[in-house]
């Protein structure tokens, strides 16, 4: 279509239209999955270990079962069949079998006709436990390789170890002029949507199951229920409520929901379940709390000649995402500033915690912590001011990095010139008084990943368009809204094609039985991929309208446009046809008019083992600038102001891009500077503080000013040239308030979150350093050699595996 | 969802039907106001009250009478909004006014009364959690337990007294009414806190918090000092109240109290003996912060590290003390 790279010729893109959804969720009318309310419906509750490792060697219903009141009580013998979101990790039961991997696990369920007797039932189980050593932390599941947890993985307690080599680090840190070196930990959090999760089972009388969940990924639930329950997925719809708030806490299939399920089934009635907000803290899959060791060779004006990361993940009792999460925190390094040669070594451990995965960022906020701060210290010692010792060296756009991924557009460096003019930068960097600080980072994300969580070569998303007479359109999808505003940019981008208005458009989403599959809202791949989708359906519409006006109007189909809800005449846009009376024409010439677009991301140039992660049809890029005080006598962060520059592609909607990243400035501030999903390891492992009033996030108090600056940067591969904005802003953030502190008061406070007691503490120590001494001794694998595409690679590994230990 | 555990409800409209009841009901009885502390902590099953007295029905227990001259009386069952808005707390009982502002959110201060805050149950980390989780350390000492989890050599309960308006209050010197079927007594509001986190109170479970009086603001000037994680919803892990009487220039008399670092608030006697008879002054401030910092000693059971708490006690001391501020400052704390 007619639009150039300025966005000119776009009527309905770019426009700040009111979400198509905005007013019943303002209204109150929206239902979430707590909403339901069924005939005859029961209420789950879900009886949770109160050790956190333990064999199971008795479960006793009895009491429980004989409650008036109670229709129902499983355990994990009624629900035998593993489950996980990879298919590598098919490692969780609904209800625990034998074992029990942290407090929180589920080992039984009951059903009664309210939820107080659920409630009763639920504390009348009594189970009977073996003890086993727990393992708390990172150091821990590392030295003592039993007990294990899980009895599959690389060994021990390691879920998983990876080496990868691209290139050669140490002819790299050779040719270097100077080698610096480094460690990190990010701390663990958790997504704290506000909506708790819920879901709804109901059985038809010929036998289908329908399950209304807050989930982010539908299609995966279908699957798990379909391999849970071993039922054929025909009879079995799964419809997506909107969601409440996700930041990727619902994208695992969940063991309540499979339970509702099986109760349902088991009873013929409709069975709810709700989550208290601290069931929400066990279900999890959150940030991985990381350790981090980045070792880095510069040339005088830092040129990236080698770099060696390695990572150490604390994966909590299952494997949800976690694979895919260590190769995360390995892969996206290389796609802002050229890494000549790069070695990455990462593992995840397991450990008697609740299961971590992906939170907004997913694998990737830990290492870009650690990136930028080293960078910042970096540019310290070169005598570079950091923003220019960026800029000097970023990846170009149209080209290949050194692990293979294949960057597009590029708009860092817009990025990084708004937010140093925005914020005054040169002026203030390393100029303030005393207690003033002033940092930068940047960052990028990926635009949906290249290849779906299980193997197929179908499509990631596909839409279907119905064309109503009345000139109505209605959209079918399976994607689903977390809050991000998905059915608005769906609405908007047919609504854009078609040239009508986008609230004349009726969006179906996420119902397994209606729509048609989208993978879900993970992995910012969205508005990319259902928006491609949108588009080949809206146009293939589009089509049939224009040679059925044509052929009424005496025009050729080259000549038909659309918009304003009309189908006119480009060289006489007085000969025109209402868009309904359109509809009728061609309806009349082709019968109904129902189209279909699907979108698969183009192949990966990356072919070696462990090369999923990673490749995306785009990448997005983000600069943050941060402005704080800190108070030397009691080590308070005040942030005052934050710039944020976002390189989008295209903006479909500039008010929902503002509200991604104002929501991931305010996200990234909180893991910053207070969330810690933290466990009181010599008290049987609990949480140290499942609930909203303890568990410290920011409130609107904390919230700081943000400047947002949007940048368009159109990529080939994005709808009209957009790319994602969901995470990639909040990457940013954490370095830039680390770098801002040491700006103003001199100590690197190398692990979040930033805490006023770590500052003093740094305040008081020699090294003016707060952060881990170092990293645990690992025998890594021998890696995968893959040679650069400066070397002449072709993606795919060397065929020689050479021995870790005598390259050293 | 967390559900309530069942309960009978009585909504009273005198405070002696409501000390009837209360007496007629013995322990399994207590009494609501506001229900902000209670309603959540029966939902974590600490508290399961087979009756509870609804006090808002009870005109006689709100609104707010009197004069700096003379002093004030304060309805318990007022609500924090109400007194927050109240030009007489604000202009001359400031440190009162910045305690009550400190309190959780204004849509909680909406509903939590003054007498709730007084009254507000002791806090610890291992005590404000539901059920199923306290099931999992095998309960504590101040509910369904055995052991101190936060000291577990300890034979009585750490946890914290966090009520915003208990250590200013105390700093006033404020008196407290009691009423019972038995009579009415007035006790120092110091002499309502007890260092025990379980019995707290010295109120007796038969009586009902009828009235709070305030002494004449003349010639005091206060200050309330709230240390905590963000500036709306969070108890205090430490507060500092400071009252100073000047004669002239000269501190006649100061009080200094300290809340949330002990089971009851806690009285800074040094400190305010070095005040005594001296300008208040960046020296003297500065002295008077030292000899307090050492009272606090604060266990791991709330939000922060111990050590930076303690810590900051001397520094929200100093900070107090300077926002009281010698007569005449513009600081607006008071006469």
């Amino acid at each position: 279509m007619a639009v150039g790279s300025d966005g000119r010729g776009l009527r309905v893109v770019g426009k700040p239209v009111r979400k198509v959804d905005g007013l019943s969720k303002c209204a109150g009318v929206t239902l979430f999955a707590d909403d339901i309310v069924l005939p005859r419906m029961l209420f789950c509750k879900l009886h949770r270990a109160p050790v956190p490792h333990a064999r199971i060697v008795r479960v006793d219903i009895s009491k429980a079962a004989r409650m008036p009141g109670v229709m129902a009580v499983l355990t994990g013998k009624d629900l035998p069949i593993p489950f996980g979101i990879l298919p590598v990790s098919q490692d969780e039961h609904a209800l625990c079998l034998d074992k029990v991997r942290f407090v929180g696990d589920p080992v039984a369920a009951v059903a009664a006709v309210d939820e107080d007797t659920a409630f009763d039932a639920m504390n009348a189980i009594e189970v009977e436990y073996e003890p086993l050593d727990a393992m708390m932390s990172i150091e821990e599941a590392i030295r003592k390789p039993s007990p294990r947890i899980h009895e599959y993985g690389d060994e021990g307690n390691i879920h998983k170890k990876i080496a990868l080599e691209f290139g050669d680090v140490e002819r790299g840190f050779h040719d270097a002029d100077q080698v610096f070196e480094d460690t990190f930990y990010y701390e663990g959090s958790t997504h704290l949507p506000m909506e708790q999760h819920a879901a709804v089972a109901a059985v038809d009388p010929d036998g289908k199951l329908t399950v209304w969940s807050s989930t982010q990924t539908p299609h995966y639930v279908h699957r798990a229920l379909a391999k849970v329950l071993n039922m054929p997925p025909a009879r079995i719809r799964v419809i997506a409520c909107p969601n409440g708030g996700g930041f990727g806490g619902k994208s695992d299939p969940f063991n309540h929901e499979i339970v509702v399920a099986k109760l349902s089934l088991l009873i013929g009635r409709p069975v709810k379940v709700t989550l208290t907000r601290e069931e929400v803290f066990y279900c999890h899959r959150g940030r991985h709390p990381v350790l981090m060791q980045i070792k880095t060779g510069v040339t005088r004006d830092g040129a990236i000649k080698a770099m060696h990361f390695k990572s150490y993940l604390d994966g909590g009792g299952y494997g949800s995402y976690g694979v895919a999460s260590t190769y995360y925190t390995g892969a996206l390094q290389t796609v802002t500033y050229p890494v000549e040669n790069y070695k990455f070594d990462g593992l995840r451990c397991f450990t008697n915690k609740p299961p971590c995965g992906p939170k907004r960022g997913h694998g990737t906020p830990q290492p870009r912590f650690a990136l930028e701060v080293h960078l910042d210290k970096i540019a310290e010692r070169l005598g570079i001011d950091p923003a220019a010792l960026r800029l000097g060296h970023l990846v170009p756009p149209q080209s290949l990095t050194a692990n293979y991924l294949r960057v597009g557009s590029m708009g860092l460096a817009k990025c990084i010139d708004a937010v140093v003019e925005g914020s005054g930068w040169k002026q203030k960097f390393r100029h303030l008084p005393s207690g003033k600080g002033i940092g930068l980072a940047c960052s990028s994300y990926i635009c949906g990943a290249g290849l779906p969580i299980y193997w197929n070569n179908m499509p990631h998303t596909g839409v279907q368009l119905k064309l109503d007479r009345g000139g109505g359109v209605a959209v079918f999808c399976g994607e689903i809204d977390i809050g991000q505003g998905s059915d608005t940019v769906l609405a908007q981008v047919v609504a854009e094609v078609l040239g009508i208005d986008p609230y004349d458009i009726r969006i179906v989403f996420g119902d397994t039985d209606l729509t048609p599959v989208d993978l879900g809202s993970y992995s910012s791949r969205v508005t990319l991929m259902m928006g491609n989708a949108a588009i080949q359906a809206a146009e293939r519409a589009r089509e049939l309208l224009a040679t059925a006006v044509s052929e009424k109007l005496g025009i050729p189909a080259e000549r038909v446009g659309f918009g304003g809800g009309q189908v006119f005449d480009v060289e006489g846009p007085e000969r025109a046809l209402s868009f309904a009376d359109a509809v009728v024409a061609a309806e009349a010439r082709f019968g109904t008019i129902g189209t279909v677009g699907s979108y698969t991301p183009p192949p990966s140039a990356a072919r070696y083992k462990g090369s999923g992660v990673g490749p995306s049809p785009a990448y997005s890029y983000s600069a943050a600038v941060v402005e704080l005080d800190v108070d030397p006598r009691t080590g308070w962060v005040r942030v005052d102001r934050v710039h944020l520059a976002h390189d989008v592609g295209r903006c479909i909607n500039p008010v929902l891009v503002v509200g991604q990243v104002e929501g991931s400035v305010y996200m990234g501030l909180g893991e910053a500077l207070m969330e810690e999903q933290v466990f009181r390891a010599n008290r049987g492992g609990v949480h140290r503080q499942p609930s909203l009033l303890e568990y410290k996030s920011p409130t609107t108090m904390e919230m700081p000013d943000v400047v947002t600056y949007i940048i368009e940067d159109p990529d080939p591969n994005g709808p009209f040239g957009a790319k994602e904005v969901g995470q990639g802003p909040l990457l940013p953030i954490a370095p830039a308030v680390v770098n801002a502190v040491y700006d103003a008061v001199g100590v690197r406070i190398d692990e979040v979150p930033v805490t006023p007691e770590k500052i003093l503490k740094a305040l008081d120590s020699p090294a003016k350093r707060f952060g881990p001494k170092g990293v645990p001794e690992v025998r890594w694998p021998d890696p995968i050699r893959v040679p650069t595409p400066w070397e002449g690679g072709t993606g795919r590994a060397a065929a020689d595996r050479r021995p870790a230990e005598a390259r050293r | 969802m967390m559900r309530l555990p069942r309960f009978r409800y009585h909504a009273p409209a005198t405070l002696g039907e409501a000390a009837a009841i209360l007496q007629g009901e013995g322990s399994q009885a207590m009494v609501v106001a506001g229900g902000t502390d209670l309603y959540p902590n029966m939902k974590r099953r600490h508290q399961t009250p087979k009756t509870l007295i609804g006090l808002r029905k009870i005109d006689a227990l709100r609104g707010v009478k009197g004069s700096p001259a003379r002093g004030l009386w304060i309805g318990p069952a007022t609500i924090l909004t109400d007194l927050e808005e109240s030009a007489l707390v604000r202009e001359h009982y400031p440190g009162l006014y910045e305690a009550i502002h400190s309190i959780s959110t204004p849509i909680l201060r909406n509903m939590g009364t003054i007498g709730g805050n007084i009254c507000l149950d002791t806090r610890c980390n291992y005590y404000n959690q539901n059920y199923e989780w306290r099931r999992a350390i095998n309960f504590c000492m101040k509910c369904d337990g055995d052991t101190c989890w936060v000291a577990p050599g300890s034979d009585v309960c750490l946890a914290v007294s966090s009520s915003d308006t208990a250590p200013i209050l105390c700093a006033f010197g404020a008196r407290i009414q009691l009423v019972s079927k038995k009579g009415t007594r007035t006790i120092e509001a110091k002499d309502l806190y007890r260092r025990d986190g379980i019995d707290y109170l010295t109120k007796r479970s038969d009586e009902i918090l009828a009235g709070i009086t305030l002494p004449p603001a003349a010639r005091w000037r206060s200050s309330y000092r709230k240390l905590r994680r963000r500036e709306a919803f969070d108890f205090p892990v430490l507060g500092v109240a400071a009252c100073v009487r000047f004669d002239g220039e000269i501190v006649a008399e100061a009080r200094l109290w300290l809340g949330a670092v002990s089971m009851a608030p806690v009285e800074a006697a040094e400190a305010q003996a070095a005040l005594v008879g001296r300008r208040l002054t960046e020296e003297t401030i500065e002295e008077a912060a030292r000899l307090a910092y050492p009272l606090a000693k604060p266990v791991d059971n709330t939000d922060f590290g111990l050590r930076w708490r303690k810590e900051m006690t001397r520094h929200f001391v100093r900070e107090a003390l300077l926002e009281v501020g010698p007569p005449g400052s513009p600081s607006g704390r008071g006469n």
